[in-house]
């Protein structure tokens, strides 16, 4: 163990020691409370979500909107295939890349293109050389218009933004109104082995470093599409 | 209601006016004021540059001018903060540190006295002409004075308010910054006062002496036809 | 006078002369401002998000021996070593250590301001080690081998027209004045060099103790491919950053997104616990924390603004700061400019050499008011010019104001000099013998007020003498 451990804790220690701060100028009493009922003392102060599940959609429409998400609702994983399809064709893919998943598997069977498949391990540079990433999610967050994805959901950490294209693809039931139940739902799902990677997608890559320009497709996927089977 | 009048040492000095304004707009509405002579300045330069020991000594003059005093009303957003918001900071753990959160608790900047004191928005005053107002510093985010002054213009006969887009943005004066950062203090001035002159307001009106100080010597230094007067100046107009 | 402060003299008057860059800077703010406050409007109750904010920082960081310890529990548990470095030196002697043991050839980092506080590129590329930017902006700044000018916008000074040039120049592209082709030029070199690193080091947004994970908060989506590509994630991480509960992030993320860049989230919030765990397709095969103190515990010891370790590094204090828009980032010679940076440094640097970034300011309370954890910025800036007058008096300064409050502490005194006109005299030995005569640095720009022929005290005793 390095010296640094010790040196540190007690430098932290000893700056604490009967040294208190002020508390913070706080124009709401509540606040004080906040620490026994977190989580849910912040949905009071975030932005406000709807209850039901189609202003949720709604909401999340919405938000793609502004964020430049392309959002699709189907009302089968069919009519998703031929979304599919037709994206591939617009776009010229060549080669896809994907992962072992219930959903992911119905929406790219019979495709005609080349799939690779990341979940048992794979080349960057042949992850590198495809034209999409398809992958399921964790959840969708309405009061975000985020995509939550993780290794398990989305075959891995990087499928989901090294190809050009990332579709998603979720069913309404995945939907939750805020980013806390989106972490109550990875909680329930994997308990305290959570996965190693979990991300918040909200929208397609961009920056705004020249100029404060915005452009997307900075690292990241240029395109997102998020498909919501109903 | 008897008044007692805390005239900052740079208005004391410079803009007399501004004080007899206000003192003509309290008497206006049938309050009596005082004025306690043994006051000098509230401390602010000294306590600015960090000589706190040195504005105690400022401070505890001006706590023992009013010590008396019934309600303290003053036309500076910049020094009431001083009394209101830094006194007890300063005199923490200092044997008057009670005397200082008093006259805290009793001094009130001119404007926010009338409307949340007095409750009153209307002083009969009349101003022909377009105005701009600038909100001081302190007075807007030590003492959240926003609403006051511009509810008060509002009632002035012949005065049209038109915002600048950066009301909120400091001039840039900030004491003796101002003068120890002069580069720095001009462009803010220069941002400050580009946007006064797009309004095309012919008047910039202040609740603070110290930012109308920086604001007209750049506008006259420019020659500008633009004027500067304290907002008390406007209220004292008939 | 210390360098830095003649240095920030030097350089302030430099940038504020330039009036078509500070145009520049201000344009460039203009969509943030607009992005921001839209955002804002859409939370229920911004005030009460700012107030649980501090909050939680504050159970935080005085709690910190706590939490770090159960963050390095958490996260050791998932196979991610946790080193603790008490300074820069033990921090870079550790990563240069990684990248020898493990045989690394090439480094691709993500952005993080801790790495240039501890001045880690130079470090490494003096070992031979070949060092990559991906951040667009932060690439922009390398290879013209300057610092980040600004925490957030790293690249915010620079034209197109600079950008084309310097890509040109640097890399051989054709000229263009587009912002998409000039980020995908960066996008097209970029790759590859994922594809090759062997080590990625990143910051880190925030730790979260309950769960043993890092968060880190990007647009681009270069960290994202940092920390997955390479077989070794270093993550930086400042000792301050850790949060209790991992529920904590759904307040910061979108209030850092918000605060920071006017979004409703940032492009990609992304949670790492741990290297690659088995059955896990991909990921480093090593993950390392370099937990940093580097003189925060200091901060720490200061309870009166200890506060300020409670910083998100969203840049919200910069982007409405006055001084900051006028003079720009490399006025401040320092890792972290603008007001939080003028508050941290004397602290993490020396209270000596930094106390003249305290003084410049108006204390208009901008970065205050716009902060998103509620650092009393502006106060602190008052504190630090305190606790520097305390520690070494300005000779000129400490005679002024002995003289100005002996004359103030005396209204006999007083009224003699308003009698003389003379109330501002004794100020002059403010700048006396340091830059200016204090009514030339006045007159420079502005007109000086005229003494009124009689002071309100006169006038009042003259007409109102019988009353008090």
């Amino acid at each position: 163990m390095n010296p640094g451990r010790s040196i540190i804790l007690n430098r932290i220690r000893e700056a604490l020691r009967n040294n208190p701060a002020p508390r913070p100028h706080t124009s709401h009493s509540q606040a004080d409370a906040a620490a026994e009922t977190h989580g849910h003392a912040q949905r009071e102060w975030l932005p406000k979500v709807g209850a039901t599940l189609p202003e949720q959609i709604d909401l999340f429409a919405k938000i793609s909107e502004g964020l430049k998400t392309e959002f699709h609702r189907v009302p089968t994983i069919d009519a998703a295939h031929n979304l599919l399809k037709q994206l591939a064709a617009a776009e010229g893919w060549k080669k896809i890349a994907s992962h072992s998943h219930h959903d992911t598997d119905s929406l790219i069977q019979g495709i005609d293109l080349p799939v690779v498949r990341t979940e048992k391990g794979y080349g960057i540079d042949e992850l590198e050389s495809c034209d999409a990433g398809v992958t399921g999610c964790e959840v969708l967050v309405a009061q975000t218009g985020g995509v939550m994805v993780s290794v398990e959901s989305a075959g891995g950490r990087a499928l989901s933004v090294l190809p050009p294209h990332h579709v998603v693809i979720a069913r309404a039931s995945q939907m939750v109104p805020d980013l806390t139940a989106a972490f109550e739902h990875v909680k329930k799902r994997y308990g305290k082995n959570l996965p190693s990677f979990m991300s918040f997608i909200t929208g397609p890559s961009r920056t705004g470093d020249i100029e404060r320009i915005l452009v997307l497709g900075a690292h990241g996927p240029k395109r997102l599409t998020v498909l919501l089977i109903d | 209601m008897r008044i007692s009048l805390f005239v900052p040492c740079f208005v004391d000095q410079l803009y007399p006016n501004v004080a007899w304004s206000v003192v003509r707009v309290l008497e206006g509405l049938g309050h009596e004021v005082l004025f306690p002579e043994g006051q000098s300045c509230c401390g602010q330069p000294p306590f600015n540059s960090g000589y706190w020991d040195e504005a105690r000594s400022a401070a505890r003059v001006t706590m023992k001018a009013f010590r008396d005093a019934e309600v303290v009303v003053g036309p500076s957003g910049s020094c009431v903060t001083m009394i209101k918001v830094f006194y007890p900071d300063l005199f923490k753990g200092e044997p008057d540190e009670l005397e200082a959160r008093e006259l805290a608790a009793k001094t009130h900047e001119f404007s926010s006295f009338l409307v949340n004191v007095l409750g009153i928005t209307d002083v009969g005053a009349k101003f022909d002409g377009k105005v701009t107002f600038h909100d001081g510093c302190h007075g807007l985010r030590e003492l959240g004075i926003k609403s006051e002054p511009r509810a008060l213009l509002a009632n002035v006969k012949g005065l049209e308010l038109v915002e600048m887009s950066e009301a909120e943005t400091c001039c840039g004066f900030g004491g003796t910054f101002a003068v120890k950062y002069a580069p720095i203090s001009t462009a803010m001035d220069e941002v400050k006062c580009a946007s006064i002159l797009q309004t095309g307001a012919g008047t910039v009106v202040s609740n603070d002496s110290s930012c109308l100080m920086q604001i007209r010597g750049m506008l006259e230094k420019e020659k500008s036809a633009v004027k500067s007067l304290h907002l008390a100046e406007i209220l004292a107009s008939r | 006078m210390a360098t830095q402060a003649a240095d920030f003299q030097t350089l302030s008057r430099r940038y504020t002369a330039d009036k078509p860059f500070r145009a520049f800077i201000q344009k460039a703010l203009g969509g943030y401002y607009k992005k921001r406050d839209e955002n804002k409007a859409n939370f229920q109750d911004w005030q009460g998000a700012r107030d649980l904010a501090a909050e939680t920082k504050y159970e935080a960081v005085n709690h910190l021996d706590k939490y770090l310890l159960e963050f390095e529990q958490k996260i050791t548990a998932r196979g991610a070593k946790v080193f603790w470095a008490p300074n820069a030196e033990a921090a870079r002697e550790y990563i240069l250590k990684i990248a020898k043991e493990n045989g690394v050839r090439s480094i691709i980092k993500s952005k993080t301001m801790t790495s240039e506080e501890i001045h880690l590129n130079e470090a490494l590329e003096k070992e031979g080690f070949g060092v990559f930017e991906s951040d667009l902006g932060e690439y922009i700044v390398q290879l013209r081998k300057e610092a980040p000018f600004h925490l957030v916008f790293p690249a915010m000074h620079l034209t197109r027209r600079q950008i084309s040039d310097l890509f040109q120049k640097e890399l051989g592209s054709k000229a263009t004045d587009e912002p998409e082709e000039l980020t995908m030029i960066a996008r097209d070199v970029m790759r590859r060099k994922y594809c090759e690193a062997d080590m990625g080091i990143s910051g880190t947004n925030f730790a979260v103790a309950e769960t043993g994970m890092i968060s880190i908060t990007e647009n681009e989506g270069n960290a994202r491919l940092t920390t997955s590509l390479p077989r070794i994630h270093v993550a930086l991480l400042g000792i301050e950053k850790v949060l209790p509960r991992l529920e904590d992030l759904s307040l910061f993320l979108p209030m850092l997104a918000t605060a920071g860049a006017g979004q409703t989230m940032t492009c990609y919030n992304t949670m790492y616990s741990g290297p690659r765990q088995p059955g896990e397709p991909d990921g480093p095969e090593q993950m390392h924390i370099v937990l940093l103190d580097n003189r925060r515990t200091e901060l720490l010891a200061d309870a009166e603004q200890r506060d300020a370790l409670g910083c998100i590094r969203c840049g919200a204090c910069l982007n409405v700061c006055p001084i900051f828009k006028n003079v720009g980032g490399y006025s401040y010679g320092t890792t972290y400019g603008g007001p939080i940076g003028s508050v941290i440094t004397p602290h993490l640097r020396g209270l000596k050499d930094w106390k003249h970034l305290s003084a410049a300011s108006s204390l208009c309370g901008a970065c205050t008011e716009a902060c998103p954890v509620k650092i009393d910025l502006h106060h602190h800036l008052l504190q630090n010019r305190r606790n520097g007058a305390k520690a070494s008096p300005a000779v000129g300064e400490k005679v002024a104001f002995g003289g100005f409050s002996l004359m103030m502490g005396h209204p006999a005194l007083y009224r003699l000099a308003v009698v003389f006109g003379r109330i501002f005299q004794p100020l002059q030995g403010l700048v006396n013998g340091t830059i200016l005569d204090p009514l030339r640095a006045w007159t420079g720009s502005r007109n000086f007020p005229k003494l009124a022929p009689k002071s309100f005290h006169e006038q009042w005793k003259k007409e109102r003498g019988g009353r008090k």
